[in-house]
């Protein structure tokens, strides 16, 4: 079955002192997700995705289209009671404590009461806010909300999950805790569908992705399908300040550092490179491909939208 | 869902209580043992009149003051701060949430009013030293003012449904001033003429009639109540208050989410 299917939505601002001046936001937006899938929503800084998961969650109404979850009508209370909603820098009712906010959430979400206190405990302590839960959240730090915002969204134990930027104002540990609370969700067989324009998060969760720049879909796909059509890269660090010349005939990228030499060049070049340092009996010190990174896709997908919509003007 | 309702409104009066709304009791509770030393101090026969008219008086007013207060902040505020966010992408429905927060405020309107009402009682048994039956009255008088409240809450919440705060304050003020001057305000209309009186009329009519819920001098000087009094006022402050809020639904049914 379809986790979520995206029947062309569509969003279309109106701004200005008398709402006349039309802001589109989304253009018509088809996606299907399967269930169980880790599904990344990216995008640069204004592409559409918090518009997005907005309209997903009901907050604001489309201008046309429509979406189904779990095969049913979107706003259908019972399909409700099966998502979960991280929102960008969430923000809570200040005066409850940690504790009371799921309490509270727990209630509407219809968690029976018997499970409601366990489930509360549990929660805190995955996303490792137990020694908190009785503090007011007006006192909690952004990276302490983001947790908490994490938290309510799967308190209820919900099949499918939306988040919107799940890692944003976490530390390092943070991030890594909620990479593993998604895989952990997929393991439960939920839905993730989350948004970043953290491309490595998305590149070391998801099964699939679509890419989205100024309110339209530019890409959708598994990222090894997205990511074969960009050569790859290999870094290359030596010891001195020697630089062969057949290396630098290759025309790389190099950077000489108090001791050492690093250059960047295509995979291809890798062997020649090798043979050139061993010529000059130069010590290797490390040799790291630079991974096809979603980064790459997708500063030139975007930079060739951007030059073929030049052109076309 | 029901219990959603039960659980929005039991948020919103914690709000009120975490907020320190209820320390207004501390401010009414010396405003009226001043009054009621004070008047003692001057005359043995208006010393419980005073009291009965100072106190409701003042029940009113800091209800009033209250209702506006919270009342023009319960969904701007949520919107504002996207605290709403987390709420409605449960399975609650937006006349749900409109209609708890309704009811938590008139809520905490009724548990502080209970409050100033033992003060009131307080001070007429400190000047009298006795209750007698024709206090029984201040219990219809603060009936009036709790239907009151009622209509203020609906209007602030239908305010706050679509402008700012600040505005939505202004409006209510207004309502609140004019409404109670009603009756006077019908009176204008009726004598005007031609097109003006159709829309003075029509205005005097729409604004809410808080003239008739004031009883309190009346009862301060004994006087019963009458029985139709008691019944158009209650089916006029819940039909009110109902339209309201049915206006500040269908105005939130449709609205985005900043
Ligand atoms: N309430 C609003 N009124 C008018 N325009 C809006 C509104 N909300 C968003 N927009 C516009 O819609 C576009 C998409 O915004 P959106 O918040 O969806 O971007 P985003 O992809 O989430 O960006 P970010 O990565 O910065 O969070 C932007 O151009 C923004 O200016
Ligand atoms: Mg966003």
């Amino acid at each position: 079955m379809l986790a979520i299917e995206i029947l062309g939505l569509e969003k279309t601002y109106k701004v200005g002192f008398w709402r006349k001046r039309p802001k589109p936001a989304l253009r018509p937006l088809h996606l299907q997700v399967e269930e169980g899938e880790i599904f990344g929503f990216l995008g640069p800084n204004g592409a559409g995705k918090t518009t997005t998961l907005k309209l997903l969650m009901g907050l604001v109404f489309p201008s046309a289209g429509s979406a189904r979850f779990l095969g049913k009508a979107w706003t259908d209370p019972t399909v409700k009671a099966q998502t979960g909603f991280l929102p960008e820098q969430p923000y809570f009712y200040d005066y409850l404590t940690a504790h009371e906010l799921l309490e509270y959430y727990g209630q509407l979400s219809g968690v029976p009461a018997k499970q409601r206190k366990q489930r509360i405990e549990q929660i805190l302590q995955q996303v490792g806010l137990h020694d908190v839960q009785g503090v007011q959240l007006r006192k909690f730090s952004k990276g302490m909300l983001q947790r908490v915002g994490i938290g309510q969204a799967i308190l209820h134990d919900p099949k499918l999950v939306f988040f919107d930027e799940p890692m944003s104002g976490l530390d390092p540990i943070g991030r890594r805790e909620v990479r593993d609370l998604m895989d952990q969700l997929k393991q439960e067989g939920k839905t993730v569908f989350f948004s970043t324009h953290i491309l490595s998060d998305a590149e070391a969760l998801c099964d699939r992705v679509a890419i989205i720049h100024k309110g339209e879909l530019r890409g959708l796909g598994a990222i090894e399908d997205l990511t074969s059509t960009v050569r790859g890269k290999v870094e290359v660090i030596w010891q001195g300040t020697q630089m062969p010349p057949s290396i630098k005939a290759l025309g790389a990228e190099c950077h000489v550092a108090a001791d050492t030499v690093r250059v960047i060049i295509d995979e291809n070049q890798q062997d020649a490179v090798i043979d050139a340092l061993r010529r000059e009996r130069l010590r290797l010190i490390s040799l790291t491909p630079v991974r096809t990174s979603l980064e790459t896709y997708f500063v030139e997908k975007l930079r060739h939208a951007e030059t073929t919509a030049a052109t076309t003007v | 869902m029901k219990t959603s309702i039960a659980h929005i409104a039991y948020n919103t009066f914690r709000e009120a209580v975490r907020d320190r709304v209820l320390y207004n009791l501390i401010a009414f509770a010396l405003l009226l043992s001043g009054a009621a030393i004070l008047v003692g101090q001057i005359s043995i026969e208006i010393e419980k009149l005073v009291v009965i008219n100072l106190g409701l008086t003042a029940v009113s007013l800091f209800g009033v003051v209250i209702a506006i207060f919270i009342g023009i902040g319960l969904v701007s505020k949520e919107i504002e701060k996207r605290t709403l966010y987390t709420v409605l992408s449960r399975p609650v429905r937006r006349w749900e949430f409109i209609v708890g927060k309704f009811l938590g405020l008139a809520g905490t309107l009724v548990v502080n009013t209970f409050f100033m009402a033992i003060g009131v009682f307080a001070a007429l048994f400190y000047v009298s030293h006795k209750f007698v039956h024709a206090d029984g009255l201040v219990f219809m008088a603060l009936y009036f003012i709790i239907l009151e409240f009622l209509i203020i809450c609906s209007l602030a919440l239908l305010f706050s449904s679509f402008s700012s705060p600040l505005l939505s304050a202004v409006f209510a003020f207004s309502l609140f001033v004019i409404g109670s001057f009603a009756e006077d305000l019908r009176g204008f209309a009726a004598m005007a003429h031609g097109i003006t009186r159709w829309l003075a009329t029509g205005a005097a009519y729409l604004v809410p009639n808080f003239s008739a819920f004031n009883v309190i001098t009346s009862i301060a000087h004994e006087q019963p109540v009458a029985g139709q009094l008691i019944l158009q006022n209650t089916v006029y402050a819940l039909f009110y208050a109902a339209t309201a809020l049915s206006g500040a639904v269908l105005i939130f049914e449709y609205r985005d989410l900043k």
